[in-house]
Formats: structure tokens, sequence, C-alpha cells
């Protein structure tokens, strides 16, 4: 049985500095991957990474524009320690070797980004997440006498003690199909988000929240799981996100009458307004017929300058050529608001412990929460990389400190049985898993997306819970053993209903208007009643509902105006 | 919506019969890629259809596969631009029309359009020692660089590791120990990096392993392939460059082959190599020579150090082969490039000066040739 202190699932940015600060304590460490580590999600991120670095910025500025950005919904101290903590991160990267933009000086260079009141996003081109996923994965490679890799496996359950501790994991090595149980002092989940169960998203295909649904099965507790970011600037369609940065650098939405209608939403902050904010304007010039015909607004670059455009938006170029055919340079590309980020997730304190002994969590699939109702553009990448590291700090701790037992085979037994069973289906004993997928997909991106209702998303929570039916019988083709996609996908979708299902029920709970959750039911955000973190965990009949307090250091709530 | 077929070469590993071709009908949109279709094909009729992919948005780097025949990226190739160039080699009496689908090149394929990366890429990657190696300790604040270094080597940053430009190398064919096109480029990233305190040290070690940067034969292929701007035959030619300037022996005589073959192009116009005729400078009809602009960029990359060198007399071109002259004007305008080039003593880095077809920009910041040089666009195709 393959063992570490400490093992970490998921190989995305969050997973990769976790398993590179555990490794950095001396202890041994594993990093397991469903998806080759330089193929993680972490790649898509091309805006950039904020850290309040300059002179004459400062962490509590950065501070305080997060606590503001998230509707007062994030933890302060929590989003203290990522602020405080941004500038020296950012240097650590530098001196990895990220080659991060530089100004004349030959000094890191920034630009600006929505909801921030100052340009502090550091920035590579528009392949930040890229560079930065490379460059750790360097180092991944130069360590790997004390980071063992294991590329292109797939975690399928979280293995527990007696005492209820997280021991190890169920995994199958997705070259040869076989099952291993590993055995570990500490289990990092650093899983990425949930993405796919919305239809269209700009998430990869394989975000589809396994680490949130594993630990939840576990019993781990999930937090702010209604707040679902929709990036205002997506293409329809695909779903394809064209970076904040472009309108950091200075590009206008206009509406089908080529009126830069920010000036009715947010006269100051205007395109660079905080995301829920942008992206309800738009969906309301849609709804009220200023969009276009095919459900969008406009996204005007031509006014960036062309030099500026290469050198820091060439991915959209690309994008814009590849995949809609339109030379941003020259005309305005057709957007609208879409499935982009999940700010819920396990709830971490701020070293990445859950509830859980023995298991942590960081990144996307993580809820710290430092990103409450609404993450700004530029923190998420920070996110990963701060509580990766302290998550794998502390695990690397805690491995020192314990004994550790061993998995039980009965953990591994059990995953086994269920992927025969799977298998063992008959063709046409029930729905193609993609057709449920579709489903769910479209559900969701209908009925809890940038306005809600309590009709609505009780609907999606009944489709959700008979699509979860249905997926005990959905059948697959594949029966092999060598790089078996279907049944991985028959595994996800399960992983997906589960996180949607949260989603439901938490949107339903909160009966108020705050940061992404915008219930038309409910317009006001409300902080007398709901000031405060929903916290669900499995029950029998779905998940349970508590509630916990949201920690308030210095910036009390205030009206929230762009 | 439109209907297409695609004929996608399949491999079962575990049915005990060998490779196989199997025909897909989809429909979708053009704009589409064939990533789409695949996955469409997989969701309604077969699952067990095996492809890597993740971001479906040239990111990722999962999606490597042969389409036509050319490497690249199954999401970055619109399915309708597929279906036109798989007619239009019909016509010429290629194929039946459908789009055909195969796995990359120069990799043991695991499952239909599933290859061993490990094997053939990743082990290269590792090869040229991929990470920095800065000296001594950093210091407090951030290194300072030049602006531009970082923006040069940015260009290799932005690879992928998707191995479309080791499925197609010419020379990866003849010599599987080549390091190849993607590890070289990676290793350019470290060679360019100011921050980087051994840089003689790769360039020895690229220069004198009889697999490393003298091994590749210019054949373009890398750069056709690559989806992602990262021009890797150009990050080799850097390496070559800077070995010479480094006053590295080269072994093979590598670096003046290429000085020869610089100064043969720039008098002559074009050069008697059977591939590099092909890829760079016709569309394969004898005397209908036109240089394409993109093989052209590519070539001037590595310029203006050569210049440099041929000034100090360094030159001794030793290697003159028959060849073809360009027609009519085409020859000044390869001149022209070549004077502009030196008077500039720039690197062409897209990141730098935008894309192709993107002359206003750059030649508003003087960055690119003047608009009469030779724009022949479907050479380069
Ligand atoms: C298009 C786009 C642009 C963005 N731009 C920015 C930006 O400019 N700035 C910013 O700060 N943020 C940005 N974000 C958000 C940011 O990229 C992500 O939130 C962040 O990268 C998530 O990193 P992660 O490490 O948590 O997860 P990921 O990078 O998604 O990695 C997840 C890892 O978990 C592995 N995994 C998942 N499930 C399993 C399993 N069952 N078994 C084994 N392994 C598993 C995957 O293989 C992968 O390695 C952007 C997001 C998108 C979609
Ligand atoms: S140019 Fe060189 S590296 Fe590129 S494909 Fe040809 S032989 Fe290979
Ligand atoms: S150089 Fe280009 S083709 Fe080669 S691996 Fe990198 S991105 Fe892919
Ligand atoms: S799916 Fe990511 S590169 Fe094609």
């Amino acid at each position: 049985m393959p063992t570490h202190d400490v093992l970490v699932i998921g190989a995305g940015l969050a997973g990769q500095r976790a398993a590179l600060a555990a490794a950095e304590q001396g202890v041994s460490v594993g990093i397991l991957s469903k998806v080759h580590p330089v193929r993680s999600h972490s790649n898509a991120a091309q805006g950039g990474i904020n850290a309040a670095l300059n002179p004459g910025d400062s962490w509590e500025s950065h501070a305080f524009d997060t606590v503001k950005g998230s509707d007062y919904l994030g933890d302060q101290d929590a989003i203290a320690v990522m602020c405080e903590e941004a500038p020296e991160e950012i240097l650590h990267l530098e001196h990895l070797g990220v080659t991060f933009h530089r100004n004349e000086e030959g000094k890191l260079g920034t630009r600006a980004f929505g909801g921030a009141s100052a340009a502090r996003t550091y920035y590579v081109a528009d392949i930040t997440g890229q560079a930065i996923m490379h460059v750790l994965y360097e180092q991944l490679m130069k360590h790997s006498d004390s980071v063992a890799r294991y590329e292109e496996w797939f975690c399928t359950a979280l293995a527990m003690d007696e005492q209820g501790e997280c021991c190890g994991v169920v995994t199958r090595n997705i070259a040869d199909g076989s099952m291993q149980l590993f055995s570990a002092k500490a289990v990092i989940l650093a899983c990425g988000g949930n993405g796919q169960a919305w239809k269209p998203t700009t998430n990869a295909l394989i975000c589809t929240g396994d680490g949130i649904s594993m630990a939840y099965r576990v019993g781990a507790k999930l937090m702010d799981m209604e707040m679902i970011q929709y990036h205002p600037t997506t293409l329809a369609g695909k779903g394809f996100l064209i970076t904040e940065g472009a309108r950091g650098e200075g590009a206008h939405l206009l509406n089908a009458k080529g009126e830069r209608f920010m000036e009715r939403y947010a006269p100051n902050k205007m395109e660079l307004a905080s995301r829920d904010v942008v992206s309800r304007a738009e969906q309301t010039e849609i709804n009220e017929g200023r969009g276009f015909p095919d459900g969008t607004v406009a996204l005007d670059i031509t006014v960036v300058p062309k030099k500026r455009i290469h050198e820091a938006l060439r991915e959209i170029v690309l994008v814009g050529r590849d995949f809609a055919g339109v030379d941003i340079t020259k005309e305005p590309i057709h957007i609208k608001p879409g499935n982009h980020y999940t700010m819920g997730g396990i709830k971490t304190d701020i070293d990445g412990r859950t509830n859980i002994p023995g298991l942590y969590a960081a990144g996307e699939t993580a809820c710290v929460s430092v990103h409450g109702g609404n993450r700004l553009g530029a923190n998420s990448l920070l996110d990963t990389l701060i509580f990766g590291r302290r998550s794998g700090a502390d695990a690397a701790g805690r491995a020192k400190r314990i004994e550790g037992s061993r998995p039980s085979r009965g953990a591994l037994e059990a995953e086994q049985a269920s992927i025969d069973e799977i298998a063992a289906r008959e063709k046409g004993s029930g729905r193609r898993v993609s057709e449920i997928k579709q489903e769910l997909g479209t559900t969701m991106d209908a009925k809890v997306a940038v306005f809600r209702d309590e009709a609505g998303i009780q609907e999606a929570l009944e489709i959700v819970r008979r699509l979860k039916e249905e997926a005990k019988s959905a059948y697959i083709d594949d029966k092999g053993n060598i790089f078996n996609q279907d049944i991985l996908g028959a595994i996800e979708l399960g992983y997906m209903l589960d996180n949607a299902e949260c989603t439901c029920v938490a949107a339903l709970e909160r009966k108020e208007s705050r940061g992404a959750q915008y219930r038309t039911d409910f317009p006001e955000r409300n902080d007398e009643e709901w000031l405060k973190h929903i916290d669900l965990q499995q029950g029998d009949d779905g998940p349970e509902i508590s509630y916990s307090e949201v920690t308030i250091t210095q910036w009390q709530p205030e009206a929230r105006t762009y | 919506m439109a209907d297409y077929t695609i004929k996608v070469r399949r491999f079962q590993p575990e049915s005990g019969e060998g490779p196989y071709w199997e025909k897909f009908n989809v429909d979708l949109e053009p704009s589409l890629s064939v990533l789409d279709a695949l996955l469409q094909a997989k969701d309604r009729d077969d699952g067990s259809l095996s492809v890597r992919c993740s971001c479906r948005a040239a990111i990722c780097g999962s999606c490597g596969m042969k389409i036509n025949g050319q490497s690249g990226l199954g999401c970055k190739t619109q399915i309708g631009e597929a279906q036109e160039l798989a007619e239009k080699k019909a016509s010429v009496g290629s194929g039946d029309g459908t789009i055909v689908i195969e796995p990359m090149g120069n990799m043991p394929v695991i499952k239909d359009l599933i290859t061993d990366m490990e094997s053939t890429h990743w082990t290269k990657i590792r090869r040229v020692t991929p990470w920095l190696l800065p000296h001594g300790e950093p210091p407090e604040r951030e290194y300072v660089v030049e602006p531009e270094s970082m923006i040069d080597i940015t260009q290799s940053m932005a690879c992928i590791q998707c191995g479309a430009c080791v499925s197609s190398c010419l020379s990866m064919e003849a010599d599987p120990d080549f390091i190849g096109p993607a590890a070289l480029a990676k290793a350019y990233r470290f060679v360019g990096d100011p921050r980087d305190a051994e840089t003689k040290e790769r360039l020895h070690d690229l220069a004198h392993d009889p697999h490393g940067i003298y091994d590749c034969t210019h054949c373009f292929s890398c750069i056709d392939a690559c989806p992602k701007g990262v021009a890797p035959m150009d990050q080799i030619m850097r390496l070559r460059r800077k070995a010479g300037e480094e006053g590295i022996e080269d072994p093979n005589s590598g670096h003046h082959h290429e000085l020869a073959f610089v100064k043969i192009i720039e008098k002559k116009g074009t050069l008697d190599e059977v591939a590099l005729p092909r890829e760079s400078f016709t569309f394969g009809i004898k005397g209908k020579l036109k240089p394409s602009k993109r093989a052209i960029k590519e070539v001037i990359g590595a310029l203006p150090t050569i210049f440099r060198t041929i000034r100090r007399g360094k030159v001794r071109s030793k290697w003159i082969a028959p060849h073809h002259k360009l027609p009519g004007g085409a020859q000044d305008e390869v001149k022209a490039i070549y004077e502009h080039a030196e008077e500039h003593r720039e690197e062409f880095n897209l990141y730098i000066k935008g894309e192709e077809g993107d002359e206003e920009a750059a030649i508003a910041e003087g960055l690119e040739p003047p608009p009469h040089a030779p724009a022949s666009e479907e050479a380069a195709q």
C-alpha cells in the first residue's frame, strides 16, 4: 500500500503549492491527480494574481476591497491572513522563476482589476495561471526525491479509521484500471471547483466538484454553497472566458444601442465594479430588451491600444479568433454572464483544517471563507497559493505529531464493488450518463444563476433529486480497464449531483440577496437575519442545515456601491 | 448545424485486435471543434472512444492529435475547416473527403487517441534540467531584469506541453533520441532567463549532446504544428546562436552550417533543401516559388547576431548548394527583410509584435518589416 505522511489530492495550484510546502518540512509527500498536473484547471487563469506589494499600497486596502467584494460574508481574519501574506508569496514565485510582467525599471509591474481600489494585479501576459503552474511543476520535478507524483490517478473516496479520522484514500490508476488504497496521516483535498454542474461554464471538463462531494460523503461540513459566481464576460454557447484583464486594460461594455450601460449601475467604478454587480447589470440589460438578439451585450476591446492588446491580452485575441471568429482588435465581441467559480466548498479554518481530523482542503474546493458572496478577480490564485501552503505546512506538522492508522481494506472493496456494479449495467437499462449531465447543466443554468427565486430553485432541486435516482441506473459502454473514461464520467456525475443538490438547498435557505445570490423574491441584503454562513452536512435525506458566524474584525458591514 | 463524418483511427488494447478505422456521423456548428465532434460521438454512440481533454480552449494541452495528417489540438481545430481541408485533399486524390483523426505521431499509442507522453515527451523535458538555477540567495525583493527579457521568454513559457510539435518533428522520426522541439523550447526558457546562472553549462550540454540542438533539420513542422505560437524551431535557433556567441564548439559544425544557410537565403532568396522549400517557401509547385511571410519571419529571428558574427569575420561559408532563384521582385523583398532585420536587431516575438497579418500596430511600433514585404498567407498554411 503506497504510504505517505501527507497525501495531496489534486495538482492544480493549491495542490502543488501544498505538496511543496509539506515537503519543505521534511515529511514524505505524495501528490495525486486525475489529469497530468499541468493539465489542471489553474491553467485557465489569465488575468493575474493580487497582492499589495507596490509602495503606497497596503494589505489593509486589499483586505477591505476583498471584504467589500464578498458583500461582507467573507471571514475577516482569513482575509487578513491572505492579504498580509500575499506580497511574500508573489516574491517567492518570482524567485522560483515565474516571468511576471516588468515595468520600465525592470521591477514587477501591475494592472487594474475589478473591485480593487489600486492596481495590484501581477501577471504574465494573459497566461498567469499557466505560467505559475508550470513553474510549480518545475519545482515538483526538481524535488521528485521528496514528492512522489501519481499522474493520472483518480481518487474515488476518502478512507476513515475507527476514530473518525481521515487516514487515506481509495484510488483508481487510470492507466490500468487497478484500484489502490493509499495510507496517509493527513489528506489534503485540492480538487478545484464544480462548474461542470452548470452548462455552459468557463470551467474545464474536469471541474466536477469531486473534492467537495468526497468530503461531504464522509461527514465534512460544506459552507456558502449557494455562492456561485457568474463571470460578466463569457462567450455565449461554449462559455469561454474573456479575462477581466480586458476591462482592466480599459475595454467598455455596450448594449445593443451602443450605450455604456455601466454608467447606470456603477457610476464610479463602471466596468470595474465587482463581478456580481456587472453580471447583474448585463443580465438586466438583456432581460429588458437592450441586449443583442443572441442574448448578449458587447465588450469593446478596440479602445485598448493594439500594442497593449498583443503584449497583455494575446490569449483573448486567440480565443476571439479561434472560438468566436471575431478579431477583437477591430470589433466588439458579444458576451454574457456565465458560470465561473465556486465560492463555497469544504469549510476550513485558516490552516486548511476541516471538521474531520486528518482531512484538509485548499483552493477552489475549500471555503475558508475569503471570497464570501463574491470573489474578486485575481484573488483566487492567491487563495490557492496562500492556503495551499498553509495546509501543506499544517498537515506536515500533524504527520510529525501523530502515529497514524492504516485504512481498512473494506473501503477499497466497497469502491471496487460500486465500480463493478456500474460496469455491469446493461445497455438500455437506464439513461446515458451524458444525457443526465446535460439535463443537470441546463437546469442549473436556467434556475440557479444570476437571478433566482424560490419557485425556480425548488424546481431545480426536484430535478436534481430525480437525476440522482436516474444516475443509479445510468449505463456506460466501456467495460475495459485501460483508460476507461466512461467509468470515471459516471463517478463524476455522482459528484456533480451532490454539489448541485447542496447549492440548491443553500440557495433556497438564504432568503436575501447578497453577492452572487440574488433572490428576486428577497431583493435586499438583510444583515439582521442573514449575516451568517450556511453550513451543510450530509444527513439521511440530503443536506442538513446549520449556521455559523461570520468573523468580523475591523470592517463593519456597509451598503455596497461602486 | 451541419453533418460531418469523422474517421477515427481506433485502438482498443484489451480487444486483442490491432488498430482499425471507424467512422462516426456527427452534426454540429462548423465553428465548433474537432474535439466537440469526438465528444459528441462519445456521448451519443460509443463511450469507449477515448481522448484526453479538459479545457476545450487550447489551454491545458491534453488533446494533441493528428487531423487530416496534421498535428495540432482537437479543441482548436474547427470542424468546418477540417472538412474543407479533407475535401481539398480529396480533390488532389488523397483521401475520400472525410475528416481523418489519428493519435499523435512519434509516440506509442495506449488507446484510441491517447498516447504515451511520459516516455516520449516528459522524459525529454526532464532531460533539460527544467527548473531555474539562480546564483546564490534570492534578493530581498524581486530580481530586477530587462522588461523585454521577460516578454521574450514568455513566448516559450506559453508552451502548454501538448506534444503536437513532437508529433510532427521530422528529426524525431529519424532519431527518436533527439531531445526534440518542446524540450528545447523549454531549455530556451531558462537560457534566455537573466535570473538563471547556468546559461553556459546548459548551452554546452545541449550543444554537445549528439541528439541536442544541432539535431534539428529546420523542417518548420513544429512551428506549423504549435497551437500557441511557441515556434520551437525559433527557440532552437536562439539556443544555437547563443551557443555560438559563448564560443561553444559545435561538434557537428552545425553553427557554420546555419550561417551559410542564412547567407544563401539572403543572396538567392531560397535554399534547395527538400523540406525547407516545401514547408516555407513554396506551395509545392516549382517555378511559383514565393516566400511565405511566416517562414521568413522565422528565419530572420536568428539573424541579428549572425550578422554581427559575419562582420567580425567569423564566417566561413563552406557549404553552398545549388538552388532555385526566386522569381521577379521576391528576391529583392527577401533582401529588404534582411536589411530591416539587421538595422533593427530585433527578435520576432509574438508577445512583442502581435499576430501575423496585424502589421499596422507593429509598424507603428517600428517592429514590422516594411509593408512591401512578401505576403503569401496561404503558403504558410
Ligand atoms: C477561465 C478561468 C479564468 C480564471 N482566471 C483567474 C484569474 O485571472 N485570477 C484568479 O485569481 N483566478 C482565476 N480563475 C480561478 C482560478 O483559476 C481557480 O479558482 C484556481 O485555479 C483553482 O485552483 P485549484 O488548485 O483549487 O484547482 P484546479 O486547478 O482546478 O485543480 C484541481 C486538481 O484536482 C484534481 N482532481 C480533481 N478531482 C480529482 C479526483 N477525483 N481525483 C484526483 N484528482 C482530482 C485535478 O486533476 C486537478 O489537478 C479563473 C478560472 C477560470 C475558469
Ligand atoms: S524544425 Fe527541427 S525541431 Fe522543429 S520539427 Fe523540424 S526538425 Fe523537429
Ligand atoms: S511547443 Fe507548442 S506544440 Fe510543442 S508542446 Fe509546446 S505548445 Fe505544444
Ligand atoms: S482540451 Fe485542453 S488543449 Fe484541447
